[in-house]
């Protein structure tokens, strides 16, 4: 007898306790930014894709995930004809993201990346590619790296100056 | 000489810097302006190591490794802090102004400064200043340059000027203003260009076709192959990425190519990524494999003549010739060519001379060339030869104390003092500037100057300019002779090997042959394609043409006589040249980049090159082989074969390990996005390639670097072309392990044999032919980058038998009833009686020349 009364005196006390089950998925979790799951090229602050294909990120892959094939504009400009990424092998481990010269390559946190089919889960560019800067507003690679672009601001010294 | 490095008591040889003795040792010692084969000019200051006289001194000193001769008792320390702590100042300061871009950088994984600033430390910039920015200039085809990443170690121009003695190159500013390159856009007129993409410790200068056609360094599979473009069979790297060709590099051979490797050689097998044929034709009529391979084997069952190429493998070679038999199998060649070059392999036997090496032609101290334009014919040679040229200097500088490693201090003790070298040629040359003797001969007189200097070694009487040169030649410890088939005819060889007699065993000699395969071809037999028309003529049967040589290297009218009498005409190619789009059936194959094959250089060395590119489709040798009911599916059953036919042959085997080597990885260790196509598993593209005919394997699987046999290497451990001095026994000395390859001639072996005799006076002009280091055939020209690089074909006329002719300069010709390639130019160099003319083979041709109507 005590121990049926102790039994609901325990379920009893629950029906009261705060709730831990999320009614995922009609209720979407709030996930901390720097949780890592889907991935994503980010822009400049002009607009302009910030990737420009140096590979570091397929080169660190643990899981060899990520193929990029590098092109180049006429003003000098390098940027990936093609980036790949197989979110099948991928284990977020978000490596590509520290290794990333550029900003570019961002983890973000949508982990809902389910598909029917393995081929669906063969991210191209476009798939990756988004329109904002995501976690590093402002910066942008080629106003600190020392490859000469067109358009950018640099004043080229005069090497027939014999001044020391 | 006893030295101590880093605790380690080393024996060492005398008369070297610290630095090239350090590094023969295997003890790294960082460095930047320092190369093996341009010296030290302790520009870079990178090298700075402890020095201690002697077991007593404890103080010791820093010193620059590469300036600093070994001394006896010498104790260095190449960590000692101090040292560390100033080789890492060097590395902040020389990263001052050097740009933030190695993630644009083609350089970027196999660079030499990345290496240097890893292994100093440096990571952090601790100067604020704006970097320097300097403009940058187009330098044609061949190279990328971006001025702001240069460090100012002045390889690139030491290289450039000093080596390949080019002089459109210069260094210009001071301060930390220095730049380098060409002042005005344009190639660069040098045929050794490219060569500044490999010598740049940076990425200032890089290979442009890369650069295109990018792929990370460790992205890609490296082969080790031969250069299929000239006759010295440079040993070269294919680096291969999703199936294309995307760079050419440098692999060292002690004996052959060394450090370096000529434009031709490092950009003509992109030739490979040119339009190819791909499937099987019928008169121009594309059909099934099956098809083609029933039509073939009923030319064969109809008893068809072979022609072999000089522009094929052995293997390739061999298969024909046993398919159709000894008595059916010609050399796609004109006779005179054949004859020629089945010559040149008899000289070589029967000695007395020893058969000079690309690294003899560097060593020689006194030279002579017979009628051979060496940068034309054989570019590699040429560079070797402009290096033989500085021999008296360093010998000069010696004397005085100076040791030759110190290389910009011998350029001045040595007082310019060059080496004597001779130089017949019909027209101005290239290497004219190292010559002292320049000599002008029409072609045909080119034999009897030689035949001159032979006369005058036996002290005979001769003409005063011989006398000079035989004099020199007699003084000479190494005298060099160099001949080759550049003019089409068998009289310098001759002449050459009369003075290789007239000297004796000190003599050296070099011979060069047209093609890759010409020497292979010619140890396989087989009389010019003359006799197979005759043969043809007499009794009309089915033809089997191998390769798309032979518009090249034999007259028109020998071709369409041959052509004409043949009942069927099969041509086996891998590019689509003119005798393709004719031939009645046409089986594609694979390019000399995608195949494993034997190719036998001018001195005879037997070199394996390995399949660099995949392709579908199969090499010659491959296809041939069941047609006549062999079995050999693999190249060492094809090689087994040869041995087993041909026992002069057999050595060829030796060339470089079989398959059971293996397996050796073609790809580094840190090859990335293999997974990126593949679905979990669900390979799309199969299994990884097999190869059947190498050790290699297309993946990271097997031996990397020094663990891998000698010719089987592609790399010695090191990121960078700057590490190659870790694949050797000792710097500039032979790959490790010993070079790869296998020589066959051994001089003194063979009988003399009958001189062969050119054949003289016919109507007309003689023929010129003029060879350009950029393009010397139908496989340079399929290469893009060659391709932009060359120049356009060259019609040379004297004026005066212009004007007997009644032709002005621009005028449209016809040579023997056939309208020229070019336009007439009229060049006063250019021998009166002769018509000189790109890409024609001499073959002692006369033709008519007449207006075009």
């Amino acid at each position: 007898m005590r121990g049926i009364i102790d039994s609901f005196l325990r379920v009893g006390r629950m029906v009261f306790a705060p709730t831990k089950t999320r009614e995922y998925p009609e209720v979407k979790p709030v996930l901390p930014p720097r949780t890592r799951g889907r991935i994503v090229l980010t822009r400049d602050p002009d607009g302009q894709e910030r990737c420009v294909a140096c590979n570091l990120c397929a080169a660190v892959c643990p899981v060899d995930c990520i193929e990029v094939v590098k092109a180049e504009t006429p003003d000098g400009r390098w940027y990936p004809e093609t980036f790949r990424i197989n979110f099948a092998r991928c284990i977020f481990c978000g490596f590509c993201e520290e290794a990333c010269p550029t900003s570019a390559i961002q983890l973000t946190p949508d982990v809902e990346l389910a598909d029917y089919d393995r081929g669906f889960l063969q991210y191209e560019k476009p798939d990756l590619l988004i329109a904002g800067e995501g976690k590093h507003p402002g910066y942008r690679y080629w106003d600190v790296a020392g490859k000469a672009i067109a358009g950018k601001v640099q004043a080229p010294v005069d090497p027939k100056d014999l001044c020391p | 000489m006893k030295i101590t490095v880093n605790g380690r008591d080393l024996t060492v040889e005398p008369g070297h810097d610290l630095l090239t003795t350090c590094l023969s040792h295997g003890i790294e010692v960082p460095h930047f302006c320092w190369h093996g084969d341009l010296g030290s000019v302790g520009a870079c200051r990178l090298c700075a190591v402890k020095v201690f006289d002697d077991p007593d001194d404890t103080t010791g000193r820093l010193e620059m490794a590469c300036t600093t001769p070994v001394r006896d008792g010498q104790r260095v320390e190449v960590m000692a802090p101090e040292a560390e702590r100033f080789r890492a100042r060097i590395i902040e300061w020389l990263m001052v102004n050097h740009p933030h871009d190695c993630a644009v950088c083609e350089e970027g994984g196999a660079c030499h400064l990345q290496d240097m600033v890893v292994a100093s430390g440096h990571r952090h910039r601790r100067v604020s200043v704006a970097k320097r920015v300097h403009r940058n200039v187009d330098h044609g085809p061949f190279l990328t340059q971006e001025m702001n990443r240069c460090i100012g170690c002045y390889r690139c121009l030491r290289f450039y000027r000093d080596h390949a003695g080019g002089r459109d190159f210069e260094v210009i500013g001071a301060h930390d203003r220095v730049w380098f390159g060409r002042t005005e856009p344009g190639a660069l007129d040098s045929p050794f260009a490219g060569n500044l993409a490999e010598v740049c410790p940076t990425g200032v200068f890089d290979d442009r076709w890369w650069s295109r056609h990018y792929a990370r360094p460790w992205d890609m599979a490296a082969t080790p192959a031969i250069c299929t473009h000239c006759a010295v069979g440079c040993n070269i790297t294919l680096f291969e990425h999703g199936g294309t060709l995307r760079k050419v590099q440098n692999r060292t051979h002690g004996a052959v190519n060394g450090s370096f490797l000529c434009d031709r050689g490092r950009f003509g097998p992109m030739a490979a990524e040119a339009e190819r044929p791909l499937f099987p034709s019928r008169k121009g009529g594309e059909i099934p494999w099956v098809e083609a391979v029933a039509d073939a084997r009923a030319l064969v069952a109809q008893g068809a003549v072979g022609i072999g190429s000089p522009r094929a493998s052995l293997e390739a070679n061999f298969a024909l010739r046993r398919l159709v038999g000894e008595d059916r199998f010609f050399a796609g060649v004109s006779d005179d060519e054949a004859a020629l070059v089945r010559r040149m392999a008899e000289i070589l036997r029967a000695g007395p001379g020893r058969i000079a090496s690309v690294r003899d032609i560097g060593r020689a101290d006194a030279a002579l060339v017979l009628g051979e334009d060496l940068t034309g014919t054989a570019p590699r040679a040429a560079l070797a030869l402009r290096q033989a040229a500085r021999g008296a200097e360093k010998r000069l500088a010696a004397e005085k104390g100076v040791p030759e490693w110190m290389d910009a201090a011998v350029r001045v003790a040595g007082e310019g003092r060059r080496s004597p070298i001779a130089l017949v040629t019909p027209r101005p040359d290239a290497l004219d500037e190292v010559a002292t003797w320049p000599l002008r001969r029409p072609p045909a007189e080119v034999a009897a100057f030689g035949r001159a200097v032979a006369a005058a070694l036996r002290g005979e009487p001769a003409e005063p300019q011989a006398r000079e040169v035989a004099a020199a030649l007699a003084a000479a410890n190494a005298p060099l002779l160099v001949a080759g088939a550049g003019l089409g005819l068998a009289g310098p060889a001759e002449a050459m090997a009369e003075i290789a007699r007239a000297l004796g065993p000190k003599a050296m000699v070099a011979l060069f042959p047209p093609e890759a395969g010409s020497l292979g071809l010619a140890l396989l037999g087989g009389a010019g394609i003359d006799h197979a028309a005759r043969a043809l003529e007499a009794e009309p049967r089915p033809v089997i043409v191998l390769d798309a040589a032979l518009p090249d290297r034999a007259p028109a009218d020998t071709v369409e006589r041959l052509m004409a009498a043949a009942t069927t005409v099969m041509v086996l190619d891998w590019l689509n040249g003119p005798l393709s789009a004719r031939a009645d059936l046409m089986l594609p194959v694979s390019a000399p980049v995608e195949a494993a094959g034997t190719w036998i250089n001018h001195e005879g060395r037997a070199q394996r090159s390995f399949a660099g590119r995949p392709s579908d489709l199969v090499p010659a040798w491959r296809l041939l082989a069941p047609l006549c009911g062999g079995t050999e599916t693999t190249l060492d059953e094809m090689l087994a074969a040869l041995a087993h036919d041909c026992p002069d042959l057999a050595a060829v085997t030796q060339a470089a390990p079989g398959a059971a080597a293996g397996p050796v990885a073609r790809l580094p260790a840190r090859a990335s996005g293999r997974t990126a196509r593949d679905l979990a598993g669900r390979l799309p593209d199969g299994q990884p390639r097999q190869d059947a005919d190498s050790a290699l394997v297309w993946s990271m699987e097997g031996a990397h670097g020094l663990d891998a046999p000698p010719a089987l290497r592609t790399d010695a451990g090191h990121h960078s072309a700057s590490g190659a001095w870790a694949g050797t026994d000792g710097v500039g000395g032979p790959v490790t392990g010993g070079d790869p390859g296998v020589l066959l001639l051994h001089p003194g072996t063979g009988a003399a044999g009958q001189p062969l005799a050119d054949r003289t006076g016919t109507e007309g002009l003689a023929v010129l032919p003029l060879h350009d280091p950029f393009a010397a055939s139908a496989a340079d020209r399929a290469s893009p980058p060659l391709a932009e690089r060359a120049p356009r074909p060259r019609l040379l006329m004297h004026p005066g038998d212009a004007a007997h002719l009644g032709l002005a300069e621009g005028a449209l010709v016809l040579l023997d009833g056939v309208p020229a390639p070019a336009p007439l130019a009229l060049d006063a160099s250019v021998p009166p009686g002769h018509v000189a003319l790109t890409g024609a083979r001499g073959h002692g041709l006369f033709v008519t020349v007449e207006a075009a109507p």
